[in-house]
């Protein structure tokens, strides 16, 4: 344990933080210890990631205090933070593809020899060291383009390393990774832990905030609510600090009628992708595709969408064939896809919720080839009430919602082309728990009318308890089909984590 | 979410009434502007107030209007086309050889709009079969066709057209010192307006322009829209090459030289932003008339006439830089005020 | 495999080495349709000669693009920077010619600094803006020049000289054009200023992140092309002699094509000034041979047409095949 009476690697307090009208921070208190692996919990504009963009130096505090190591610290830029020793791991890398791995970590401050050159030797020697030091086998030469996520985000760690950074910030790092590679960041993560170090881990995975953490601080409505050692703790507690009620029934799945297959996808491959996957969605179902991140069910579902291409097998809805990457056949035929990423693939961020919730259904808006604005808005508002979207009006830029409302603009525009099977990626991704429930409770209620939904989910009790049948995809194939009531975390898991030939065994 | 019976929410339409939102774009900025310089060159230029200067205003503004057209368009969905005027002048030299191997101008002329067309969709192949950026690809094709059109005529030029077709092209609506070309461009104008602003194929361009994934996630057919737009282009370029050469009676393979640069920095001039996925048809025609008129106003107060390309470049630069600025000073303007302060009041 | 033969890899799939190759099979065809192309002294000179100004321009052109930005005003800087020459030696009789030389290139970058500092400050698009300084660039020139001319008569004789003259049978000029790319290719590639340029033009948001000073780097990226510009407009003035004001109109087409066809990436990020020098001989070169080829010199602007075309075409198989590459090999 930590030296208490040494001041903490980190700490803030009484942080306050606004743009314009809206107050992202009232309260930022956080204190970071060394040799320690402190969580941050919240529901999204809890403000943690403000907070952590104050850390970074990107955003300056409107009031509180930020002190390093006991020194109160003021920084007005990222390269200020980071001299300070701060290291901070976004959930998308940024690192430049163009160039090597080791000219991306020693970029502006490449070590020099004479005339001011740059010492290429040195250099590639050095990040050899850190490679082996982090325990990982990447070419010092390679360019980073083509680098896997979770390759990645190890040169980003290496590059903190060899910025001896004291604290380092890793925020959603998971998100990406596969079993094996959250696995190989955790010990990575732990031996920089043991090295004096201070991390802050910030994640909405609990199991991972409990396997890896042992302090946790949760935040709400832009304020601190509480801190506490993980052993004295449990993950009820946490949530209710985080929504700051009980929170009860989250899967309300209603019984539903189950009719006939409506879509049927038969042989679907893809090389390097997706191997011969076949399965059937009938009518009223709600059908899980569960499996690790990386699995390839989103690949799976944008093929059979039409977005990416496969090279053999057949998707059919009603009998009817669905012709290959033609993403407006498949909507004519009565499929829709509410994707993965929904600001690069859901919305259009930059314009009015109107245009985002008619965006798939403009062609039959259309009379005599012609739409109007207001043709525009009296679909968008029956759609986006059905959903009740807080906007405060029709052309509010739809960037500006909040994330759970985004979603619900995508829900409403997909819902909009009347479809007859619905392809939901992770449609509780990055959403605050109130809404989550709202989601869930609009796709029982769908599927009671009907519908047939396809669930991309990564997490677990959301598939457990929302669907009839789940389909366990690893590394490109089907592996496993089970059923609700056959259907445990231990079921899942075992499924997700081996091929079908182990499975079947 | 309650029961489906519960009455629906109710939403604005928009945020501000209509005039402010006239006001505050950037149309209005443009056409505020040409307003007030039709105004200064009337009063202060002497034989500016004569029908024969808009006459001859609109002859010479005629092929950049109409090749504002299709490239408002093209800008809009994030990409650009520079081999514009060089598919003018490939039209241009078409139109002269056929013409001068014994041709009629109407069958010679549908064989340059043709190749225009062709010139287009080598464009659109290249950007949205191959995958290439369309700055680069238009760059290569500005010196290909204009290559093209010097090696098909070399130093010579044809002179010789019908004269009912060059007289047609200098015309004048009865009765008015309005050429009749303005009818094609009217009508042209007319089709494009109801193409971006009140077709699904139009709001798929702005989607497009914006974001580029989402489009394609939610059915529009981006590589085809775009692909599309090219040939349009090409087309265009081509129509407004055929109306140059009979205009001037001359077909030569440097026809047109530099017009991509005046076409599209009246587009941007107009309020489309080089980003992609705003702008209007409005804007960009108020553009040309605004540098045109001013080209005009200058050559009639006897100012050189290169004068008007050191003012469009920097109309050009400052109208695209201040509007950086004040999209800068949107944000910047932040800052917390009594609003706040009674909200983290009431949070306690 | 072992660093010899990765090096020798590298070199052999390198873009600079193919066209270089390219090169070498075009002046070797039209020597052998005309032996003077290449064995007569004045072939030799002039092949070496022509195309070193447009190398300067190629070069500053391609520190540009690397940042993922393009400068379309060197033609017009060109213009400009030449017809000063000239007027200075009018103006200021008895005037240094080093002193010329001086005020040429920063005359230039002054001129690039203005780009500079819109695109970096005002965050406009370089296109916009060097589209519009193009214009008034020009503009200003052809005002100034008004209907006169410089002549060579207007010019020192040593000045002149240095157009023609040559020193161990290499053109002056083009040794001047030649130190000053082994500069540029030796900043690029060893000092940390010249790495972060790619790395600006590769990503700039990371660049930001980074903590890079991206506004210093892309100021001096824009007034390095313009100084490049104005030194090849003065040694326009000592080649040519004669100064009409649309001397440089067409040349940052060029420029761009040198680049793009040296391999030089139009989205920033990679590429060499070495691909650029050698894309702008290959495109000159190109353009002398094909009348020797028996091809009309009217068609010299289709062969670089083709040739820029080819160029990205190229790029864009080889990316496609190596992004696969890439990411197929850690697809166990």
């Amino acid at each position: 344990m930590s030296n208490s009476t040494e001041p903490p690697a980190l700490e803030l307090s009484r942080i306050a933080k606004a743009f314009g009208a809206v107050i992202a921070l009232t309260n930022g208190t956080l204190q970071l210890r060394k040799n320690s692996i402190h969580a941050l919990v919240g529901e999204n504009g809890a403000g943690k990631s403000t907070l952590v963009k104050i850390i970074a130096g990107l955003y300056q505090r409107d009031t509180g205090e930020f002190l390093l190591e006991g020194e109160s610290v003021d920084f007005s830029s990222t390269a200020q933070s980071k001299a300070a020793g701060i290291a901070v791991i976004y959930q998308e890398p940024t690192l430049f593809p163009d160039l090597s791995v080791t000219e991306n970590i020693f970029m502006g401050r490449q070590p020099t020899r004479s005339l001011g050159r740059i010492d290429r030797k040195l250099m590639r020697e050095e990040a050899i060291g850190l490679f082996s030091r982090l325990g990982v086998r990447i070419d010092p030469d390679r360019l980073t383009l083509g680098l896997s996520i979770a390759d990645q985000q190890i040169i980003e760690i290496a590059k903190a390393i060899s910025l001896d950074a004291k604290v380092l910030v890793m925020d959603e790092p998971t998100a990406a990774l596969s079993g094996v590679e959250v696995e190989r960041l955790f010990t990575v993560a732990r031996s920089l832990r043991d090295e004096g170090r201070a991390l802050l881990f910030i994640s909405h995975r609990f199991d991972e905030v409990f396997d890896l953490c042992d302090t946790v601080t949760v935040m709400r409505d832009g304020a601190y609510i509480a801190t506490s050692p993980i052993a004295d703790t449990t993950v009820e507690q946490i949530v209710r600090q985080m929504v700051g009620r009980d929170v009860s029934a989250l899967f309300p799945k209603e019984e539903a009628v189950i009719g006939d297959d409506v879509l049927v996808v038969e042989g679907l491959s893809q090389p390097g992708v997706f191997h011969d996957v076949s399965f059937a969605v009938k009518s009223g179902e709600i059908v899980a595709l569960a499996g690790l991140v990386g699995a390839g069910r989103s690949e799976i579902a944008r093929a059979v969408f039409g977005v990416d291409p496969y090279s053999s097998g057949t998707v059919r809805i009603n009998g009817a064939k669905v012709p290959r990457r033609n993403p407006a056949a498949a909507m004519k035929l009565g499929l829709a896809l509410v994707p993965e990423d929904r600001r690069k693939q859901g919305l259009v961020l930059e314009t009015s919720v109107a245009r985002n919730t008619t965006l798939a259904i403009q062609r039959s808006l259309a009379k005599f080839g012609f739409i109007t604005d207001r043709a525009e808005n009296a679909a968008a508002r029956i759609w986006d009430s059905r959903l009740e979207v807080k906007t405060a009006s029709l052309d509010t830029e739809a960037g500006t919602l909040s994330g759970g409302n985004q979603q619900k603009v995508v829900l409403a525009k997909w819902l909009a082309t009347n479809p007859s099977v619905l392809i939901v990626d992770e449609p509780t991704r990055g959403i605050d728990v109130g809404t989550k429930a709202e989601v869930h409770r609009l796709l029982s209620q769908l599927a009671g009318e009907g519908m047939a939904i396809i669930m991309i989910s990564s997490e677990l009790p959301e598939v457990l308890g929302m669907a009839d049948r789940v389909l366990v995809v690893h590394e490109g194939s089907i592996t496993a089909e089970i059923d609700r009531a056959d259907a445990t975390a231990e079921t899942v898991m075992f499924a997700a984590t081996h091929s079908a030939a182990e499975v079947a065994r | 979410m309650t029961e489906t019976t519960s009455t629906p929410r109710t939403y604005r339409d928009y945020a501000q009434p209509l005039w402010r939102r006239l006001l505050v774009s950037r149309e209005g900025a443009v056409i505020a502007a040409l307003v007030l310089v039709v105004v200064f060159a009337i009063s202060f230029v002497p034989h500016f107030a004569q029908p024969i200067t808009l006459t001859y205003l609109l002859l010479d503004i005629t092929p950049i209007l109409l090749i504002a057209l299709p490239m408002t368009l093209i800008i809009i969905t994030g990409e650009i086309d520079l081999s514009v005027a060089s598919t003018m002048g490939l039209a241009s030299v078409t139109l002269g050889v056929l013409h001068q191997a014994g041709m009629p101008i109407p069958l010679a002329g549908a064989i340059a709009l043709v190749v225009g067309a062709a010139a287009g969709a080598l464009n659109g192949f290249l950007i949205t079969v191959v995958g290439l950026p369309s700055l680069a690809v238009t760059i290569g094709t500005l010196a290909l066709y204009r290559g093209l059109a010097v090696g098909l005529l070399g130093t010579t030029a044809v002179t010789e057209f019908t004269e009912f077709w060059t007289d047609l092209a200098k015309s004048k609506i009865a009765g008015t010192s309005v050429p009749s070309v303005v009818v094609v461009i009217l009508v042209l104008a007319i089709v494009f307006v109801a193409l971006l602003h009140f077709t699904p194929f139009g709001r798929g361009i702005f989607a497009i322009g914006l974001s580029p994934e989402t489009a394609r996630f939610s059915g529009v057919k981006v590589e085809r829209t775009k692909f599309i737009l090219f040939v349009l282009s090409g087309l265009i370029s081509a129509l407004a090459g055929l109306y140059y050469t009979l205009r001037f009676s001359s077909a030569r393979g440097d026809n047109a030289t530099g017009y991509e640069l005046q076409v599209i920095a009246a587009v941007l001039l107009g309020g489309v932003s080089i980003f992609g996925g705003r702008g209007s048809i409005v804007g960009p025609l108020g553009g040309v008339f605004l540098i045109g008129v001013l080209a005009s106003a200058l050559r009639l107060a006897n100012v050189t006439s290169d004068v008007i390309n050191i003012i469009t470049g920097t109309l050009l630069v400052a109208s695209v830089v201040a509007t950086s600025f004040l999209a800068w000073f949107r944000t910047k303007r932040a800052r917390p005020g009594k609003k706040t302060e009674i909200l983290a009041v009431a949070k306690g | 495999m072992n660093s010899f033969t990765k090096g020798l890899r590298a070199f052999v799939t390198a873009r600079e080495t193919g066209i270089l190759l390219a090169l070498v099979i075009v002046i070797a065809a039209a020597t052998i349709k005309n032996p003077t192309f290449l064995f007569s002294s004045d072939g030799f000179r002039d092949l070496l000669l022509t195309p070193s100004i447009l190398l300067l321009l190629a070069v500053g052109q391609a520190i540009v693009i690397i940042t993922r930005n393009v400068d379309l005003s060197v033609g017009s800087v060109l213009g400009l920077t030449a017809y000063l020459t000239g007027r200075l030696f009018i103006d200021v009789p008895g005037i240094p010619i080093i002193v010329v030389f001086l005020i040429g290139i920063v005359f230039g970058g002054l001129l690039g600094l203005i780009n500079g500092a819109l695109v970096a400050f005002a965050k406009v698009p370089a296109l916009v803006i060097t589209l519009g300084t193009l214009y008034a660039y020009r503009g200003i020139n052809v005002v100034w020049t008004g209907s006169d001319r410089i002549n060579s008569s207007d010019m020192p004789k040593e000045f002149l000289g240095l157009g023609t003259q040559s020193i161990l049978f290499i053109p002056v000029l083009t040794i001047i054009a030649v130190v000053v790319l082994i500069v540029a290719a030796w900043y690029l590639r060893n000092r940390r200023a010249g790495r972060e340029l790619y790395a600006i033009g590769s990503d700039p948001d990371a660049a930001n992140l980074y903590g890079l000073k991206v506004t210093q780097r892309l100021l001096v990226a824009f007034v390095l092309s313009g100084a490049l510009a104005g030194l090849a407009g003065v040694l326009y003035a000592a080649r040519y002699g004669t100064v009409n004001s649309q001397a440089g109109t067409g040349f940052e087409l060029q420029a761009v094509g040198a680049a793009v066809i040296g391999g030089v990436a139009i989205f920033g990020g990679s590429g060499s000034v070495w691909g650029a020098a050698i894309g702008a001989y290959l495109l000159l070169t190109i353009n002398r041979a094909l009348p020797i080829l028996g091809v009309q010199d009217f068609w010299q602007r289709f062969v670089v047409g083709i040739l820029i075309i080819g160029a990205i075409v190229l790029d864009r198989v080889l990316a496609l095949r190596q992004a696969k590459r890439l990411t197929v090999a850690r697809n166990i």
